[in-house]
């Protein structure tokens, strides 16, 4: 018996055992939960909030009669000849269900014939929302934090003193705070939209955890570095751009890739400031369909995609970097 | 070429280090000079000084009629000029061989690519190892690295070369090599200030050999005097420990 517990292939098949329990408990637990609630799944009213089927119908805009209807490709053209003599042409896809012949008379608002089409829901306009605010924050705030992580570590009062407030002001308050103050206070003096508070609010935010970033990143580069190029007659800023930055930039890439996921998250509180991202759509979801579980468990997952994929994508990066040192 | 005139040089660190004290000493054109003494004894700050790695508090050094220690000079300009090669090689990892050579030469010399390409071709050749020109410096031996990063000095054409214990990071059967580029370099007339405890190497090419002790210049003169008949008692001590 002593024997068996000491196999490892033993212990390993046990651990997994133990692995699916906890997850099989875990669900029992959220299903037994909402049961005491009395809450109803309604999931299949979710996948309407991704993609839906549109109807769109078509009609004529003025008073006429049909002259012809000819199928062109993969379109049907409807010609309308109208009372005063001009002719309108209305496209539909070949899938249109056509509710006209030729000949009809029509009357300005008629309809000529329906359609179904593909449209995307809120849910994947917030996730493009969402996106759209973290990459321009994200480029934004790299390019902030590369100029103030080189001035944290500049030797010059000014320079240094500033970076060093700016830092330690946004890493010291709520980024709920800076939103707000970005939306409510610059936001108004400079007559900006939402959208630019927002970008301008994460751009900051992400700016000052940047600057940490770079400067641990160039001062983890030996010293000897700094010396062996200026010791060459390199002055401070042609050391830093070919030889220091380089290397630092190499170094920091998983810490930058990592702000950035975080950038991802964070970006969700700009949905208090009506901006309809990933969070805001799901907050929709759940008041127009008393359905807020489904609606933030899919707006959870759509982050977790989005965020794990990033993820992988840096390891990726990371083992391809870590070859070629 | 070279005269430093009663330079300090104090550090803070746990405590109060006076890593210089009243340093003094001139070195002719062409002339080779190797500085001797134990660990912390301020030889390894004196040649950082000597073009401004560290900052001299008080005294003046002038190289080849320039004044270092005024804030006027253009620190970069002079520094062009004097080469400096490290005990831990400080090559740059990310690039290859031949970029570490070029480098310098058409950021601050200007030179073009393909000259100066052709100029750190034939320095790699001179150091003995032209056929690693393509590799990065992570894939050569110590020596090996060590004598690029002399190739890479070398390729500014400057008129003083100071080595700061390049053998000392060495495995023993790679400080031949590396002493053999320096030897060839003393021939050629080449300023040079070294520290370094390779005595046969002192005696060799030598001109003069300095031994410094707590920041001080102790004793100087030909390497036969200080190695063989050393006056002061601080220096027959350490040549008994080192011998």
């Amino acid at each position: 018996m002593r024997d068996l517990f000491y196999n490892v292939k033993v212990r390993h098949s046990l651990s997994w055992s133990i692995l699916v329990l906890i997850v099989i408990g875990v669900f029992f637990g959220i299903g037994k939960a909402t049961e005491k609630i009395d809450y109803i799944w309604q999931w299949n009213r979710m996948p309407r909030y991704i993609l839906f089927k549109d109807d769109i119908t078509v009609t004529t805009e003025e008073d006429g009669t049909v002259k012809t209807i000819e199928g062109k490709g993969n379109v049907f053209s409807i010609t309308v000849k109208a009372l005063d003599g001009g002719e309108e042409n209305y496209a539909l896809p070949a899938s249109a269900d056509i509710s006209v012949e030729e000949g009809d008379d029509l009357y300005a608002g008629d309809t000529l014939g329906s359609y179904k089409k593909w449209r995307v829901g809120i849910l994947l306009l917030g996730l493009w929302m969402t996106l759209k605010l973290s990459v321009i924050s994200g480029v934004l705030g790299i390019v902030i934090g590369l100029v103030t992580g080189l001035a944290r570590i500049s030797s010059s009062p000014a320079p240094k003193w500033l970076a060093i407030s700016y830092i330690e002001l946004i890493r010291g308050t709520p980024l709920l705070v800076q939103i707000y103050i970005f939306y409510f206070f610059i936001g108004q003096v400079f007559n900006l939209s939402s959208q630019t508070a927002a970008v301008l609010a994460l751009s900051f935010f992400a700016g000052a955890y940047v600057a940490e970033i770079v400067r641990a990143g160039i001062q983890s580069i030996h010293r000897g570095q700094m010396e062996a190029a200026r010791s060459l007659g390199m002055n401070y800023p042609l050391a830093m751009r070919y030889i220091i930055l380089p290397q630092a930039l190499k170094r920091i890439m998983p810490p930058l890739a990592g702000q950035f996921i975080s950038l991802i998250k964070d970006s969700s509180l700009v949905s208090i400031i009506a901006i309809t991202d990933l969070t805001k759509a799901g907050r929709e979801i759940s008041t127009s369909t008393f359905s807020p579980f489904e609606a933030f468990f899919t707006v959870a997952a759509l982050y977790l995609i989005l965020t794990f994929s990033l993820s992988m994508f840096v390891q990726y990066l990371e083992r391809r970097y870590a070859a070629g040192d | 070429m070279i005269d430093v005139t009663g330079i300090y040089k104090t550090f803070y660190t746990t405590h109060k280090v006076e890593a210089l004290v009243d340093v003094s000493m001139h070195v002719d054109r062409g002339e080779v000079v190797v500085i001797i003494g134990p660990s912390g004894s301020g030889k390894s700050t004196l040649l950082r000084c000597l073009n401004h790695l560290e900052t001299a508090e008080k005294g003046q050094i002038v190289i080849d009629g320039i004044e270092l220690t005024d804030y006027r000079t253009n620190i970069n300009k002079v520094r062009a000029e004097i080469g400096m090669v490290f005990q831990s090689f400080n090559l740059f990892p990310h690039m290859t061989v031949l970029a570490n050579v070029t480098i310098a030469q058409t950021k601050v010399r200007r030179r073009s690519g393909s000259e100066a390409e052709k100029i750190a071709m034939e320095l790699l050749e001179k150091v003995g190892i032209p056929e690693k020109a393509g590799v990065y410096p992570s894939q050569l031996s110590g020596g090996q690295q060590q004598r690029v990063a002399i190739a890479r000095a070398l390729a500014m054409q400057p008129k003083i070369m100071l080595f700061d214990e390049v053998t000392s990071a060495l495995d023993p059967e790679m400080i031949h090599e590396v002493l053999e580029v320096m030897e060839t370099l003393c021939r050629e007339g080449m300023t040079m200030v070294v520290v370094s405890h390779e005595m046969g190497f002192a005696r060799k090419v030598a001109d003069r050999v300095i031994f410094m002790d707590e920041g001080r210049i102790v004793e100087e003169g030909t390497p036969d005097k200080i190695y063989d008949h050393p006056e002061q008692d601080r220096t027959k001590a350490f040549l008994a420990q080192i011998l």
